[in-house]
């Protein structure tokens, strides 16, 4: 057994990708951190204090893996959908009923990010119980504030994929909020005096068009497949990196 | 030594000569700044601009939706005291007709949320299946959320006879006043 892990571990191909074993010693290991392009935003060392799991519960590293979760079965799914108006929720029955594990991915997708709503919240609760949002920490607070709207938005904008009554009205009335907001949409007050209509206002460009139709759908597709999740990644990767530089995870005093 | 002499030397200078000296490096940091301050300028306003154009994009200035003046056909086809759902799908219009002949086009948007209410024609209502807002034939809002009777298109006749809606020309539903009598130009009685 040990002559075969040699024969893996003791030559240059393997030497080339990883350069140093994780060795039982404090050394040894910050440089494996360290030389590791996925852990170098996680701090080389944590305190023993930090990994109590009584004090942060775990919520934020949940939260990133429920989106790690909904990234990958997200882009699977994408193999089997048209975001058309004549195919979207045909695609849906087709992944539900013919698709070899079309309905675990869905579902997959579909619990995995009512869970990352649930956990984000709860972190959010954490962070505030455990005055983890005061000096140096606020502008990370800021931070997740907007990473917990993109959140939202990223429910909001996958709630309409599937074509079906749910999604469709849920679109219809959140953009009908859109407006009815004050100086954003044509419903909403002293719309008549900045000449704000049915065609210039932000329902016209969530919708791109005055109905939900088909423009709406690839839109809100576009926003919940590329745009949001591009945003929300570099929020993370901000967010993450600041945790680190304000001082590490926040742990008992 | 030599090194420090003329240290020595220059420090003189500028001391002999201080005050045109120190005019002309302001004058020339000046320029410096003025430049400094254009380039940012140009930069900033290209990727104001930039921003702007991107938010327009997101304005489509052709739409493919079907038009906001349309005919629904001639009078004759619509027998008093019903309400025509044929154009609520593709144009989300009532076409309804009183007992007295009058016609008038409705929107089919509930006030509430704006969801499509559907017309129960044994119970001579329209009812949301949203949250069940309820409404009279004539528009009037009487049980649910709808803060407001629902709002009419202007429709009138046409040369050739047929009826046309113009969903440019609303009448707003107001809270608590019978459409009727508050907008009895959106009546047609032919």
């Amino acid at each position: 057994m040990r002559d075969l892990m040699d024969k893996v571990k003791k030559n240059v191909i393997w030497k080339s990708i990883f350069r140093r074993d994780y060795k039982e010693n404090v050394r040894d290991r910050a440089v494996a951190i360290f030389g590791n392009v996925f852990l170098h935003l996680h701090p080389v060392q944590v305190r023993e204090s930090a990994v109590k799991l009584r004090y942060t519960w775990g919520m934020g590293g949940i939260t990133f893996l429920a989106f790690i979760v909904l990234v990958i079965t997200g882009v699977v799914l994408m193999f089997y959908y048209h975001p058309s108006v004549d195919q979207a929720y045909d695609d849906i029955k087709d992944l539900e009923y013919q698709v070899p594990y079309g309905v675990i991915l869905r579902n997959l997708h579909r619990w995995a990010a009512h869970f990352m709503v649930i956990v984000v919240m709860i972190h959010m609760f954490r962070v505030f119980m455990t005055g983890s949002y005061k000096a140096p920490r606020q502008f990370n607070w800021v931070i997740g504030v907007i990473l917990l709207v993109l959140t939202l938005l990223l429910s909001f904008t996958g709630y309409l994929t599937p074509w079906d009554q749910l999604g469709y009205w849920a679109i219809v009335v959140g953009t009908n909020m859109g407006a009815a907001t004050p100086l954003l949409g044509f419903e909403g007050p002293f719309s008549e005096y900045f000449g704000i209509t049915a065609y210039n206002d932000v329902r016209f460009a969530l919708l791109g068009g005055t109905q939900v139709g088909g423009n709406a759908l690839l839109r809100s597709y576009i926003w919940h497949c590329v745009a949001l999740p591009l945003l929300s990644i570099i929020l993370m990767f901000v967010h993450f990196w600041r945790v680190r530089k304000d001082g590490g995870i926040s742990r008992p005093q | 030594m030599q090194e420090k002499e003329v240290i020595t030397e220059e420090h003189k200078e500028t001391q002999s000569s201080e005050k045109p000296k120190k005019a002309e490096t302001e004058e020339l940091m000046g320029r410096r700044k003025l430049l400094n301050r254009l380039g940012w300028a140009g930069v900033i306003g290209f990727l104001s601009i930039n921003t702007l154009a991107f938010l327009r994009f997101f304005y489509p200035r052709v739409l493919f939706e079907p038009p906001t003046k349309f005919k629904v056909g001639f009078p004759s086809d619509f027998p008093p005291g019903e309400v025509n759902s044929e154009f609520q799908k593709e144009f989300g219009t009532w076409i309804i007709r009183l007992d007295d002949g009058r016609f008038f086009a409705m929107e089919s948007k509930c006030t509430h949320l704006g969801c499509t209410p559907s017309w129960m024609g044994a119970q001579k209502k329209f009812k949301c299946p949203c949250h069940g807002s309820g409404y009279y034939i004539t528009g009037l809002n009487f049980e649910g959320p709808a803060p407001r009777p629902m709002d009419r298109f202007k429709i009138s006749l046409a040369e050739d006879g047929q009826l046309v809606v113009d969903k440019t020309i609303k009448f707003a539903g107001v809270p608590g006043k019978d459409s009727n009598e508050q907008y009895p130009q959106s009546l047609l009685k032919v």
